[in-house]
């Protein structure tokens, strides 16, 4: 009895996957029925639109449809990069990507670190219940918050008039100087507390040994954070890092189109914007599918990469 | 002999260190008012007369208190129509969503699945590739999903991320939990309904926070997909209609009109703010610890 239960749990782990018989798939045809269904449904809903990238290559027409309007290979993508609007939203996205991506990265680990400084268990509670409330607001509320925070009689004004640092109010979304900054400050304004939710728990799993050993060599705080905590979380860091490159370019649409007006345009709009407004305002379906798989392809390039840096670095591959 | 030493410790305790404990609680006070302010300002404008406020110069608490912003929200039926449709959409949204994707995750992490590892990478590419905006947009028109309440529920029911969180949760279920279930004649439905689910109670209340929060918040579907449709608008949608309406109202009309009486749209954007936002303010301490689980699992990789 006992060496068959053994032997059994052997074979599980041995062949884990039964050969495809009839009798097997008899066996499996509930699991079976409702894997078709959600197949199904994702065919329909997410590889059927990967069809309309066609669109990209015609002169498409909606009256002609997919497969009767004209064939004209590279012209769409061709006149996509000669668009002068279309190489700044490249360059917008792209750098409002990286400012965000680095600011709320460092912003999440510093917080992470300090709050786990603090000694008084209540008082670590309840700063972090606080953090994590921006995350659950959505973009429509930040955003309008900080209309308000940055208008002409906001506090932020308020208080560099008071504070004497400036003389007269600035009108902050009027000038493309304060946008990248007013967007990276969001991001981390909402994120911050919930990214560092993943650090915090990485830092918990610290062998509490190594900071006991390194209080008898005499460390400080600062040396205990340098040589401890930090080491202890850096394989975490690696992963979120590489994870988030491929989403570099995801990080601009509900933002820029909310907070962007005309006089900041320039630096506002991003890819997604650019597809809305001309795929879907001006009907150019064409143009804005080509606009989109670039995006896509840089994303996956990104994401190729950062798996091959994952791979060199010994860290386990991404997907 | 340990205590003592600490104790030792504690009182030696160095000036850099002290000097580290102070810049670090003062670091943490202003983290928790920068996060706090701008809602509790929100709140205590949301609760002054409007014209009073437009003196400025409230901070945290009202000047002249007053419930009038709150009755003027209350009254716009857009608001009423959004709010309805909302609070619909998150609860249709999740149950589907969080049925489909516990239901895919449990098909996959069948050890004896033929096909578990062809399903699992039919959707893990679905994480990293899609058809983008337009084709989307134009395979729901043709779907008949434009112009419908069911576009905010059943292209999102599936995700790869919700469904690789429940998955990690089931793999670590015993596997004699199934082994011994179809012994006793079990089938697959009762082994997913009855001995797998309530094991995975803490996972699914994750994924539907997610998808909850998800839901109550989105604007953008509204926006794309229902703008004709006013019977179908969201909250949020028609919120952001209300801020932008006041940061752009320069000297419109239509924001003096609406600045009669002691109700300014400052004030009743305020308050329209406060009440979206309550919900999931009131609810989220309270579910702490399962988005924390949720995010230690999910941000293991695969």
């Amino acid at each position: 009895m006992a060496s068959m239960a053994k032997r059994r749990r052997k074979e599980n782990v041995a062949e884990p996957t039964p050969k495809i018989t009839w009798k097997e798939i008899k066996r499996q045809k509930v699991l079976i029925f409702w894997s078709l269904i959600i197949v199904i449904y994702g065919i329909i809903f997410y590889y059927l639109p990967l069809g309309g990238w066609v669109m990209a290559f015609e002169d498409y027409k909606p009256k002609d449809g997919l497969f009767h309007s004209a064939f004209v290979g590279l012209a769409n993508f061709k006149q996509l990069f000669s668009d002068v609007t279309f190489v700044r939203v490249i360059r917008n996205t792209l750098a409002m990507g990286v400012i965000n991506l680095a600011a709320t990265f460092i912003m999440a680990i510093v917080f992470a670190i300090l709050l786990n400084e603090v000694q008084s268990k209540g008082g670590k509670k309840v700063v972090q219940t606080i953090s994590y409330l921006p995350h659950f607001l959505s973009w429509i509320i930040v955003t309008g918050i900080l209309h308000d925070a940055l208008s002409g009689s906001g506090i932020i004004n308020e208080l560099l008039v008071g504070l004497h640092l400036i003389d007269e109010p600035i009108n902050f979304f009027a000038h493309t100087k304060y946008f990248w900054p007013i967007v990276a400050f969001a991001n981390v304004w909402k994120e911050t507390g919930w990214n560092a939710i993943i650090y915090l728990a990485a830092i918990t799993s610290i062998d509490p040994s190594l900071y006991e050993a390194a209080s008898m060599d005499g460390a400080g705080r600062w040396a205990k954070i340098k040589h401890v905590t930090l080491p202890g979380i850096k394989p975490t860091i690696i992963i979120l890092l590489l994870m988030n490159v491929g989403n570099v370019l995801n990080a601009g649409f509900e933002i820029q189109y909310l907070l962007g007006n005309g006089l900041v345009q320039s630096v506002s709009q991003t890819i997604d914007i650019y597809v809305l407004k001309w795929g879907i305002s001006q009907g150019d379906y064409a143009i804005g599918t080509a606009a989109g798989i670039f995006k896509s392809f840089v994303s996956i390039v990104l994401i190729v990469i950062a798996n091959q840096i994952a791979k060199r670095n010994g860290e386990e591959r991404l997907f | 002999m340990k205590e003592v030493k600490q104790k030792k410790s504690k009182a030696q305790k160095s000036v850099p260190d002290k000097i580290f404990v102070v810049l670090n609680t003062l670091f943490m006070i202003a983290f928790v008012v920068i996060t706090l302010y701008p809602v509790l300002n929100t709140l205590a404008i949301s609760l002054n007369d409007g014209t009073d406020a437009l003196r400025g110069g409230i901070y945290l608490l009202p000047r002249k208190f007053t419930m009038k912003n709150y009755n003027t929200v209350l009254q716009k039926n857009n608001l009423l129509t959004g709010a309805y449709i909302t609070v619909l959409r998150t609860i249709f949204g999740t149950v589907t969503a969080l049925f489909a994707n516990a239901i895919l995750a449990f098909i996959v992490s069948r050890k004896r699945f033929l096909f578990k590892r062809s399903l699992s990478l039919f959707w893990v590419i679905t994480m990293y590739v899609n058809g983008g905006m337009i084709p989307i947009f134009l395979l729901y028109k043709n779907l008949g999903l434009t112009n419908s309440f069911w576009v905010y529920v059943i292209p999102g029911m599936v995700s790869a991320f919700n469904m690789l969180v429940i998955r990690t949760y089931m793999a670590g279920i015993p596997d004699s939990l199934e082994e011994s279930a179809q012994l006793d004649g079990a089938g697959y439905m009762t082994i997913f309904l009855k001995i797998i689910s309530p094991l995975c109670k803490p996972v699914y209340a994750t994924v539907a926070l997610f998808v909850a929060v998800g839901q109550w918040n989105s604007w953008f579907d509204a926006m794309l997909y229902n703008r004709m449709s006013p019977e179908f608008t969201t909250l949020q949608y028609e919120l952001m209609k209300l801020l932008s309406s006041v940061t752009n109202q320069g000297s419109s009309a239509e924001a003096m009109k609406n600045a009669i009486g002691s109700v300014t749209p400052t004030s009743v954007r305020a308050a329209a703010t406060i009440l979206t936002m309550l919900p999931i303010i009131c609810l989220y301490p309270f579910l702490q610890r399962y988005f924390v689980t949720g995010l230690t699992i999910g941000g293991v990789k695969e």
